[in-house]
Formats: C-alpha cells, sequence, structure tokens
C-alpha cells in the first residue's frame, strides 16, 4: 500500500518537476522577429539548445503552449558564414551540433508563421536553454551506461571539464596568433602609407611646379 | 554504494564533524577537511540556498530512515525538486540600435541569482540595463555600463525581469553577453543511500577540484570576452587605416589636379580680358 502510494506520489511530483525542471528563462518573439544568439567555441565542442514555445490564448489571457502546428526554424551558422543547421521543429524542440571550426557561431531562431492571425497582434513566448561542452553533458545516463559509482562520475565530470579548460586554451592560443596577425597587418599598413603618401605628395608637387611652369612659359610670363 | 574509508581522528584533521552533505552538493563541501562525526541534527542546512534548502533537509533525513519503495520514491522526488530549483543561462545576443531586449526568469523566493553582463562590440561598448521583480519594482538600473555583476535574493515568487536597452544610440549595434546564474550547482545524480552520512577524503577532494575548475572556466571566459573585445577592436583599426589611406590618395589627386586647373583658369581670363582692354 506504502508502495503504491509512494509510486503515484513519485509520478505526480516527477510531472511537476518535469514542469519546473524545464529551462526557465524566456523571450517574447514577433512574429516575422529572427533572434540570433552568438557562441564562441572551440572546435570539436558539442552544443545543445532545448527550446519551448507558448502562444497568448486571449481567452484564457495567459500563455498556453503553442498548437501543434507551430513550428520554429533554427539556423546554425559557423565562423565561416556557412549554414552547417537549418532545420524546422515543432513547437517544441531540441537541436544538437558539432563545432568543426573554432570560432563564433550564430545561432539563430524565428517562427515558421505565415498566417498573421495565429499570433492576433501578440508576442510568442520562447524558452531557451543552450547548453555548450562539458555542460551538455547528461551525468545520470553516463552513470547508467558506465555504471559508475558517485566517486568515478565526479573523477569523470573533472575530466571532462579539464579537457574543455585544454580546448579552451588551444582556441586562445589561435585567437591571440589572429590578433597578432592583424596588429601587424595594421602597423605594416601605417608605415607603407606614410612612405606612400610622403612619396606621393613629393611627386605632387614636382608635377605642379613643372606644368605650371611650362604653362607659365606657353603663355609668355616667365 | 562503495565502501566507506573511515577517517582517523587526529592532529591532521582541523574543523569540526562534517555535516550532513555528500558528493551531490558540491557547493557544500568548499574544500574544508573534516572528521566524520555523528549525524547531524534534523534540519541541518545542506546547501546555501535557502529555506528550502533546510525544509528538504529535514524531508530527506526524515524519509530516509523509511523502508521500502515509498521513501526512495520520495527522496528521489525530492532530489528531482531540488535539481530543479538550480539553473541559469548563459547567453550572447545582438543589440541593434535603438532597440531593447528583456529577459524573464521565473524564480521562487528565497533564491540568490547572480547576473554579470558584458557589451563586446559596438560604439563606445556601453548599454543600460535594469532588472525588476514581478511587482514591478525595479532592483537594479544602470545606464551605460560597459560590465557588471549584480547578485539579489529573490523576495517574491514570480517572473523575474531583466533588460537591456540600446535606445540611447543612433547607429552602432551593440553585442551583449550575460549570465545569469540562478540558486546553486543542482546535484550531479539522484542519490538515495548516502543522504546523512559523511564526505570521505577523495570525495571532498573532488569536490575543491570541481570547484577549482568551475572557477579556471570563470576566468577564462573572462578573458575571451576581453580578448574578443581587443580583436574586434584592432580588427576595425585595420580596416579603418586601408579605408582612410585609399580615401586620402584620392583626396590628395583631387585636390592637387583643380588646384592646378584653378590657377590655369585665372591665368587664361586675364589674358582673354586684357587682350579685350588692348584693342
Amino acid at each position: 500500500m506504502a508502495a503504491r502510494g509512494g509510486l503515484l506520489v513519485l509520478v505526480l511530483l516527477l510531472l511537476v518537476s518535469a514542469v519546473s525542471r524545464s529551462f526557465g528563462l524566456y523571450f517574447h518573439l514577433g512574429e516575422t522577429e529572427r533572434r540570433c544568439f552568438i557562441e564562441e567555441i572551440p572546435d570539436e565542442t558539442m552544443v545543445i539548445g532545448n527550446y519551448r514555445t507558448q502562444l497568448y490564448d486571449k481567452q484564457r489571457e495567459d500563455y498556453m503552449p503553442a498548437t501543434p502546428g507551430l513550428g520554429m526554424f533554427v539556423e546554425v551558422k559557423d565562423p565561416d558564414d556557412k549554414l552547417i543547421l537549418s532545420r524546422q521543429y515543432g513547437s517544441e524542440g531540441r537541436f544538437t551540433f558539432t563545432s568543426h571550426a573554432p570560432g563564433e557561431h550564430q545561432i539563430c531562431l524565428h517562427s515558421n508563421s505565415t498566417k498573421f492571425s495565429l499570433f492576433a497582434g501578440g508576442m510568442l513566448r520562447v524558452h531557451l536553454d543552450i547548453q555548450v561542452g562539458e555542460h551538455a553533458n547528461d551525468y545520470a545516463e553516463i552513470a547508467a551506461k558506465d555504471k559508475l559509482s558517485e566517486l568515478q562520475l565526479r573523477v569523470r565530470q573533472l575530466i571532462e571539464q579539464v579537457e574543455q579548460i585544454q580546448k579552451e586554451q588551444n582556441y586562445q592560443r589561435w585567437r591571440e596568433e589572429r590578433f597578432r596577425q592583424t596588429s601587424e597587418s595594421t602597423n605594416q599598413r601605417v608605415l607603407w602609407w606614410s612612405i606612400v603618401q610622403t612619396l606621393i605628395l613629393v611627386s605632387i608637387g614636382l608635377w605642379q611646379m613643372r606644368h605650371l611652369k611650362s604653362f607659365f612659359e606657353a603663355k609668355k610670363l616667365v | 554504494g562503495p565502501p566507506r574509508v573511515s577517517l582517523p581522528h587526529g592532529p591532521s584533521f582541523r574543523g569540526g564533524p562534517c555535516p550532513a552533505r555528500d558528493l551531490a552538493h558540491p557547493s557544500a563541501a568548499a574544500g574544508r577537511r573534516c572528521a566524520p562525526g555523528p549525524a547531524p541534527p534534523e534540519g541541518a542546512r545542506l546547501r546555501a540556498g535557502g529555506p528550502e534548502a533546510a525544509l528538504s533537509a529535514r524531508l530527506r533525513c526524515h524519509v530516509s530512515g523509511r523502508r521500502g519503495m515509498g521513501g526512495r520514491a520520495l527522496c528521489a522526488l525530492l532530489w528531482l525538486l531540488q535539481a530543479g530549483r538550480a539553473g541559469g543561462a548563459e547567453l550572447t545576443f545582438e543589440l541593434p540600435d535603438s532597440a531593447r531586449q528583456c529577459f524573464h526568469e521565473p524564480l521562487q523566493r528565497g533564491l540568490r541569482f547572480t547576473l554579470d553582463f558584458q557589451v563586446i562590440t559596438g560604439g563606445h561598448y556601453d548599454v543600460d540595463c535594469s532588472v525588476e521583480d514581478p511587482n514591478g519594482k525595479t532592483l537594479y538600473q544602470e545606464a551605460k555600463k560597459q560590465y557588471d555583476s549584480f547578485t539579489h535574493r529573490a523576495e517574491v515568487t514570480g517572473v523575474y525581469t531583466f533588460c537591456f536597452s540600446n535606445e540611447f544610440s543612433t547607429f552602432s549595434h551593440k553585442t551583449v553577453y550575460f549570465d545569469f546564474q540562478v540558486g546553486d550547482e543542482p546535484p550531479i545524480l539522484p542519490d538515495m543511500s548516502h543522504r546523512v552520512t559523511a564526505l570521505t577524503q577523495m570525495e571532498s577532494a573532488c569536490v575543491t577540484i570541481h570547484e577549482a575548475l568551475n572557477s579556471v572556466i570563470d576566468s577564462q571566459t573572462h578573458y575571451r570576452l576581453r580578448e574578443a573585445q581587443d580583436r574586434i577592436r584592432a580588427e576595425e583599426l585595420n580596416n579603418h587605416v586601408s579605408y582612410w589611406s585609399v580615401g586620402e590618395t584620392l583626396l590628395l589627386l583631387v585636390v592637387s589636379v583643380s588646384q592646378v586647373m584653378l590657377l590655369k583658369s585665372f591665368f587664361t581670363e586675364t589674358r582673354a580680358t586684357a587682350g579685350v582692354v588692348s584693342t
């Protein structure tokens, strides 16, 4: 009896926790609006994004889960502006991608709604959660799959964290090199420009004098 | 579960008895070394999360004594509830000129949250930021800030709003990074059997390392943002130098040629009028 009661409570509270546990942060999105987020990540890093949409229901005067027909377009661009993910998901979705080049990746969301009456002048509420790298790991799943104890799982987490730190350090080195190249290029350009400017000035001055001299000689003024 | 290593009492251990924390709650350990003592009284604080922590600790201590499915089930869902409280979001987005973007987060009373933000690119690298509680009271309002950190304990249960505004700027888009952390770190695993026992030295060391690595990752994020800011500024400078050198070359040529033309035109007119006068 206690077991069954406990099970029921477990199921109920699991449902409650599933709702309260879901990503809390949300923002409002217009119908044709496109919202983009930037993630600067090293290469070979996994990114998992979860989103949930809600639509304003005038009758209940509250935000209710969106109709199944309403979907969201998710587009992910890599640092070279190449599309690495472009898919349409439902009103609730989860997208995953792994970066193959280090740099700024752009994640853009916009709704696929073409019927303007669907939003009825209101806004779409989008709950979003993006997890990068080590935070994207599901430790409960890893523990179950590899049958790890608490301590082993904690050590596994530490290993993942350290690997993430290493990747970020390598990325930092690459970025610093690019920064240095940019600065050296600026330095070079300034140097060349000052030399060229001096030469141009001198040559223009000479040309001006010669041209005017020949002009005045032709006009018999000199 | 794994066998517990009993720690010797003695001069090598400082501090009092270990509170009833376990591996699942890293924020509680904070690297303190302690000797395993008697089980703490019910209601002992497990996490610095506020009154909820004490309440759940009491419940947990109470049900862990129960045998059977009911007790374990209750423990599982208490873990789930607790795990649901902590959270956070770290996002970087572009704020167009004369725009305002708001984000909302539902929070429970007693939770501590921290909002860090930094402007990465655009204009003078500043943005207006404001944080409001569910009743509309302004908790934080700053104008034209480049970066800041705001911590607050939620007094009211409801939806908290924080907004970034670029309305004072007419043409510069800003890229803003923000990190909104709520509560404490959630436990790594559902753990029902070791709730009331003390940490072993190994576990305590692991938790210390985990927290140190968290702070390393935070530092890395900070340096990454600063580096991005400087690098983008350097790239803009490079572009400006290019445009300026080409522009100035053209300007020089145009000005010098037109000077010569103008001068020539003066003397040509005078000649013509002089010719007219003489005849």
